[in-house]
C-alpha cells in the first residue's frame, strides 16, 4: 500500500469535517475520491498533503508517517498534489513554472531545464512554453497544473478537481493524459464530481458523506450502491432499474 | 477576505507575454553597463550637485535593497528603517566608543542586521504573520528599536551620536571631509554590488523559488520548496545591504540620532523609489532615485526661496512640508495608476506597440 | 465567521466587571493602609485613574479603525492623521470663532465623515479589488499628504486649547480628577454606545455587518456595498476626528501627534480583536492603563516600547485578540 490514511478525523472549530476516514491506496492504481458537496473530500486531500494536521488519526505514505508533517517535506517525499482552482505562478512562463518544480527537484540545473521541456512536451504545452502563465486558457492552466506536480517526479499524485470548468471535449483529452500519466508508473488519486471521468478512470472509488466514508468499490458498483445515491439526491428514492445517470 | 487578485494589479508585475528572463538578458545588461558609463561624469560635479547626486544613488542602493526582500520574494517590509539603523549605529556606537574602524564596523552592522532580520522574519512566518500584517509587523519592529535607542545610555540616547572628525579624507576611516568624491565612488561601487547580487539571485535557483513563493507560497510549498529558508535568505541578505547603507550614511553625514536613522520617514524614502521605478525589476529602484530624489530636492528648495512670480510664494517661504506633501501624492499616483512602476509601465507599452 | 451572540455580551460585562472591581478594590484596600503605602499608592492610584480616563478616548478612536478594517478590511495608516485633524480643526474653531471644542464636536464629526466618504470615493474605493499591499500605502500616502498639508499651513509649533474650565478637576478622596479628562472619557464612552447600538440595531447597521461578513452575498440582496463602505469609512473617520476633538482640552497637537496615536490605535485594535467593537473600547482601556502604569515604572517614553512589543508578540501569538475578532473579520 503507498498510501494508508488510519482513522482520520479533522475538526474546524466545533464542526468535524472528517469523521474516522480509512483507506488505502495500492501503488499504481487510479482511485477517485466522491461525495456530495461539503462531503470532506478537499479537507480529506489537504490533511493528506500536509496543509492541514489531522485532529485524529495517521496518515502513512510508502510506510513513512507523514501526518503533521509540512507540505513541502510530504511533496520532497514524493507526494504532489495540484489545486482545484489552479495556482500558476503568474509572473513567470509556462516554461518557468515547470521548472521550479524540476529546481526543486533536481540539483542540476542543466537536467532541471531539460526535465522541464520534457514534461512540458509529455503534457502538449511545449508550443506554448514562453507565453505567461496567467494567460493560458483554463485547460492549458490545468495541464500547467499536472505539469508542475508532474516536474517534482512524483510517486503518488493527489488531483483536486482538475476537470472542472472544462468542455467535454477539453475533458476527453485531459483524460487521456491522466491515464498516460497514470502508465509511467504514477498511482493517482483524484477528487471529482464529473462522475463520467470516475466511470472511465478510476478502478475504486470512495464516497464521502458528511465527513465520513460511506462506501467503497469499483465505480460501476458504487453508483448502484443505495446509501450513496441516497447522500447525493438527499432523499429516500425508489428507483426503477436501480441505475444512476 | 473579501479581495480578489487581479493580473494587472499585482504590484510589481505586470503581463508580459515574453519570459522574464530574456527580457532581462535584453535589456539589463547593457543597462548595467550604461550605468557605470553614466556614473562616470557626475565626478566632474562639485559641492550641492555632487551631493544631490551621491544621494540619488544612495536612495536607489538602498531601494534595491529592500527590493531583494519586498520586491523579489514579495514580502513586503514597512520597517527597513531598522535595519539602516542598526547598520548606522552598530558602526558608529563601535567607533565612538571602542575606536574599532568602520569599515569593520560596517560588516559588524550588516551581520547584526541579517540576524535581527532572519529572527523577526522567523517569527513572523512561522506564526502566520503575513502580508500586509508582516509590513506593520516590520514597522513596530523599527519603531521599537528608535524607542530603544532613544533611551539607552549606551547608545547616548537621543542626543544621537557624532563621527569623531579626523580631517582630511581618507579612505581607510571612511571619511572624506574635503573632497566628497570617493563617497561618490564608495556608493555607486554599492548600489553595483546590489544590482549584481539582484540579477545574480533572479536568474540563480533562488531566484525562481523566490518568485513563486511571491506567487503563490502554497503552491510552491506543494512543489516542494522549502520557503521558510529560501524567505530568511531574502531577508538577510536584503537586511545586511540595507545596514551598510546606515554606515555609509553615518560616515557621510557624521551625525546620527534614532529619529533620523530609525524613523518611519526613512522606510517610506527607501520604499517609494522601487515602488515608482518599478518593484521587483532590478532597475526599477534606480529609475525612481533617478526620478524621485532630485523632486525632493528641488521641493525643499522651493520652499526655501520660493520664486516671486508664484502667489503663494510669502505663505510657503521658510515652511517644511512640500516634499512629504509631493512624496505623498506620487505614492498614491503610483499605486493607483501605475502600479507596476515606471519599468513596469514601459514593458507594457513596449509590448502593445 | 463569529456571528454576535449572547457571548460576547457576557464576555464585556465579564472583563468590564473584571476591571471596575479591580480598580475598585485597589481604592478600597488601599485606604486600610498606613501614610507611607498610602502615598506610593497614590501615584499608582492617580496614575491608573488617569490611565483609564485616557483608555476611553483610545478606545474611541480606535472604534473607528477596528470599524474600518472590519467592514473594509482596510488597515487604515491614515487614522492618526484623521484624529490630527480632528484636534486641528478644533484648534481653529476654538482660537478663530471661540467655539467650545464641547460644541465644536457637532461641526468636526461631520465634517470628518465627509472627509472620510471623500477618501473612500476617491481613493480607496479603487483599491479594493487589489493586492492589500495597495491599500496599506493608498493610506500611507494620504497619511504624509494630510501630514504635511498640516506642516504646512500650521507649521510645527504646538498648538493648544485651552477653554476656562481645562484646568478645573475636583478630588475623589485623595485622588484628583482632571474635568476635561472625564468629560472626554465619558463622551467617548457614550459615542462608543451610541455606535454600538447603531450598528446592532438599525437596519442600516446591519447592513454594515452583512456587508463586512460577505461582500459578495450582500451584494446579491442588494445591498449598495459600496455606499455602506463609503459610510462606514465616514464613520469611522468622524470617530476619529470625535476623540481629537474630546482630547483638545488637555492635549498640545502638531503635524505628527496624530502618528502617535496611529500605533496605539493598532495595537487596540489588535488586542480588542480585529472588527470588534466592544473590545476596541476595552482595549482601549486596557492600553490606557498599561501606559500610564509604564510611565510611572519606566523611565521616558521606553513605556511606548510595551506597546509596541505587546503589538508585535499579539501579531505573532494571538492575532484574534483577547477577546476574538468581530464578526466581522
Amino acid at each position: 500500500m503507498l498510501l494508508e490514511v488510519e482513522h482520520v478525523s479533522h475538526q474546524f472549530g466545533g464542526l468535524w469535517a472528517l469523521r474516522d476516514v480509512s483507506l488505502q491506496v495500492p501503488e499504481g492504481a487510479l482511485v477517485a475520491i466522491i461525495g456530495p458537496n461539503g462531503a470532506g473530500k478537499t479537507t480529506l486531500f489537504n490533511c493528506i498533503a500536509g496543509a492541514l494536521r489531522p485532529t485524529r488519526g495517521q496518515i502513512r505514505f510508502a510506510g513513512r508517517r507523514i501526518d503533521g508533517l509540512p507540505p513541502y517535506k510530504i511533496a520532497r517525499l514524493g507526494l504532489t498534489r495540484t489545486f482545484q482552482l489552479t495556482r500558476p505562478f503568474h509572473s513567470l512562463s509556462v516554461y518557468e513554472n515547470v521548472l521550479v518544480g524540476t529546481l526543486a527537484r533536481f540539483h542540476s540545473k542543466s537536467r532541471a531545464e531539460a526535465k522541464a521541456k520534457e514534461i512540458l512536451q509529455f503534457v502538449g504545452l511545449a508550443d506554448r512554453a514562453q507565453r505567461l502563465a496567467s494567460q493560458l486558457t483554463t485547460a492549458d492552466r490545468k495541464r500547467l497544473e499536472l505539469a508542475r506536480a508532474l516536474a517534482t517526479q512524483p510517486k503518488l499524485l493527489l488531483l483536486d478537481e482538475v476537470m472542472s470548468g472544462l468542455t467535454p471535449t477539453e475533458t476527453g483529452s485531459l483524460e487521456r493524459l491522466v491515464r498516460t500519466i497514470r502508465d509511467t508508473g504514477v498511482t493517482i488519486v483524484l477528487i471529482e464530481h464529473v462522475m463520467r471521468v470516475v466511470m472511465g478512470l478510476a478502478e475504486q472509488a470512495f464516497v464521502l458523506h458528511h465527513g465520513q466514508l460511506i462506501a467503497a468499490g469499483p465505480p460501476q458498483e458504487i453508483v448502484r450502491n443505495r446509501t450513496v445515491l441516497e447522500a447525493y439526491l438527499g432523499e429516500e428514492l425508489h428507483l426503477a432499474d436501480g441505475r444512476a445517470d | 477576505m473579501h479581495k480578489t487578485r487581479t493580473d494587472q494589479q499585482v504590484l510589481g508585475t505586470q503581463k508580459i507575454p515574453t519570459s522574464s528572463i530574456q527580457r532581462y538578458i535584453r535589456f539589463t545588461l547593457p543597462i548595467l553597463i550604461g550605468i557605470t558609463a553614466l556614473s562616470v561624469p557626475p565626478l566632474f560635479l562639485r559641492g550641492y550637485l555632487l551631493d544631490v547626486v551621491i544621494l540619488i544613488v544612495f536612495w536607489s542602493f538602498l531601494g534595491s535593497a529592500w527590493n531583494l526582500l519586498s520586491g523579489l520574494a514579495g514580502q513586503f517590509s514597512f520597517g527597513h528603517a531598522a535595519f539602516f539603523g542598526i547598520g548606522a549605529y552598530t558602526s558608529t556606537v563601535l567607533l565612538v566608543r571602542y575606536g574599532i574602524n568602520p569599515w569593520v564596523g560596517m560588516l559588524f552592522g550588516a551581520g547584526l542586521a541579517a540576524l535581527a532580520g532572519s529572527l523577526l522574519g522567523f517569527l513572523c512566518w512561522r506564526y502566520g504573520v503575513r502580508g500586509p500584517y508582516f509590513a506593520l509587523t516590520t514597522f513596530a519592529f523599527a519603531e521599537v528599536l528608535r524607542l530603544f535607542t532613544n533611551n539607552w545610555t549606551f547608545t547616548n540616547r537621543s542626543l544621537g551620536l557624532q563621527v569623531p572628525l579626523i580631517g582630511g579624507n581618507s579612505l581607510l576611516a571612511f571619511q572624506f571631509e574635503l573632497d566628497k568624491r570617493p563617497y561618490y565612488w564608495i556608493i555607486v561601487a554599492f548600489l553595483l554590488m546590489a544590482l549584481g547580487t539582484t540579477i545574480f539571485i533572479e536568474r540563480s535557483r533562488t531566484g525562481y523559488f523566490l518568485r513563486a513563493i511571491r506567487d503563490d507560497e502554497d503552491a510552491a510549498a506543494a512543489l516542494g520548496i522549502p520557503i521558510m529558508r529560501y524567505k530568511i535568505v531574502a531577508m538577510a541578505v536584503s537586511a545586511a545591504l540595507t545596514a551598510m547603507g546606515g554606515t555609509f550614511y553615518a560616515q557621510y553625514m557624521f551625525y546620527i540620532d534614532p529619529t533620523i536613522v530609525f524613523g518611519a520617514h526613512v522606510s517610506v524614502d527607501i520604499l517609494m523609489r522601487p515602488l515608482v521605478g518599478g518593484v521587483g525589476t532590478p532597475l526599477g529602484p534606480v529609475i525612481g532615485g533617478i526620478l524621485l530624489t532630485p523632486l525632493g530636492e528641488v521641493a525643499r528648495a522651493l520652499v526655501r526661496t520660493p520664486p516671486e512670480f508664484l502667489p503663494f510664494a510669502d505663505f510657503i517661504r521658510g515652511r517644511s512640508g512640500l516634499d512629504g506633501l509631493l512624496l505623498g501624492i506620487i505614492l498614491i499616483i503610483v499605486i493607483l495608476k501605475v502600479p507596476q512602476g515606471v519599468i513596469g509601465w514601459c514593458e507594457y507599452r513596449w509590448r502593445q506597440r | 465567521m463569529k456571528r454576535l451572540s449572547f457571548r460576547t455580551w457576557r464576555q464585556w460585562i465579564a472583563v468590564g466587571s473584571a476591571l471596575l472591581s479591580t480598580v475598585i478594590l485597589v481604592l478600597w484596600f488601599s485606604e486600610e493602609l498606613g501614610t507611607w503605602w498610602a502615598t506610593q499608592n497614590l501615584v499608582l492610584r492617580q496614575s491608573i485613574v488617569t490611565g483609564l480616563l485616557m483608555g476611553g478616548v483610545y478606545g474611541l478612536a480606535a472604534l473607528g479603525l477596528t470599524l474600518i478594517f472590519g467592514v473594509l478590511g482596510i488597515i487604515n495608516f491614515a487614522h492618526g492623521t484623521i484624529i490630527s485633524m480632528g484636534m486641528y480643526l478644533t484648534f481653529v474653531l476654538f482660537s478663530t470663532y471661540d467655539i467650545d471644542p464641547y460644541l465644536s464636536l457637532a461641526i468636526v464629526a461631520p465634517t470628518l465623515f465627509f472627509v472620510g466618504i471623500l477618501m473612500y470615493r476617491l481613493l480607496l474605493r479603487q483599491t479594493m479589488t487589489g493586492p492589500a499591499h495597495n491599500q496599506l500605502l493608498v493610506t500611507l500616502g494620504l497619511a504624509l499628504i494630510i501630514e504635511n498639508i498640516l506642516l504646512l499651513v500650521f507649521r510645527a509649533d504646538p498648538r493648544t486649547v485651552r477653554p476656562s474650565y481645562s484646568s478645573s478637576g475636583f478630588f475623589l478622596g485623595d485622588t484628583y480628577i482632571s474635568l476635561p479628562r472625564l468629560l472626554a472619557f465619558l463622551f467617548a464612552l457614550l459615542l462608543g454606545v451610541m455606535l454600538y447600538t447603531f450598528l446592532r440595531t438599525t437596519q442600516t447597521g446591519r447592513a454594515i455587518r452583512a456587508a463586512a461578513q460577505d461582500r459578495i452575498g450582500a451584494q446579491l440582496v442588494g445591498i449598495p456595498v459600496s455606499r455602506i463602505e463609503a459610510l462606514t469609512l465616514g464613520i469611522g473617520t468622524a470617530a476619529g476626528g470625535a476623540a481629537g476633538t474630546l482630547i483638545m482640552p488637555f492635549f498640545t497637537v502638531t503635524p505628527t501627534t496624530g502618528a502617535t496615536f496611529n500605533i496605539t490605535a493598532f495595537v487596540i485594535v489588535v488586542l480588542g480583536g480585529m472588527g470588534n467593537v466592544a473590545g476596541a473600547v476595552l482595549g482601549g482601556l486596557i492600553v490606557g492603563l498599561v501606559e500610564a502604569l509604564g510611565a510611572v515604572f519606566l523611565p521616558g517614553s521606553t513605556k511606548q516600547i510595551g506597546v509596541f512589543l505587546l503589538f508585535i508578540l499579539l501579531l505573532l501569538f494571538r492575532p484574534s485578540g483577547l477577546f476574538g475578532r468581530g464578526h466581522y473579520a
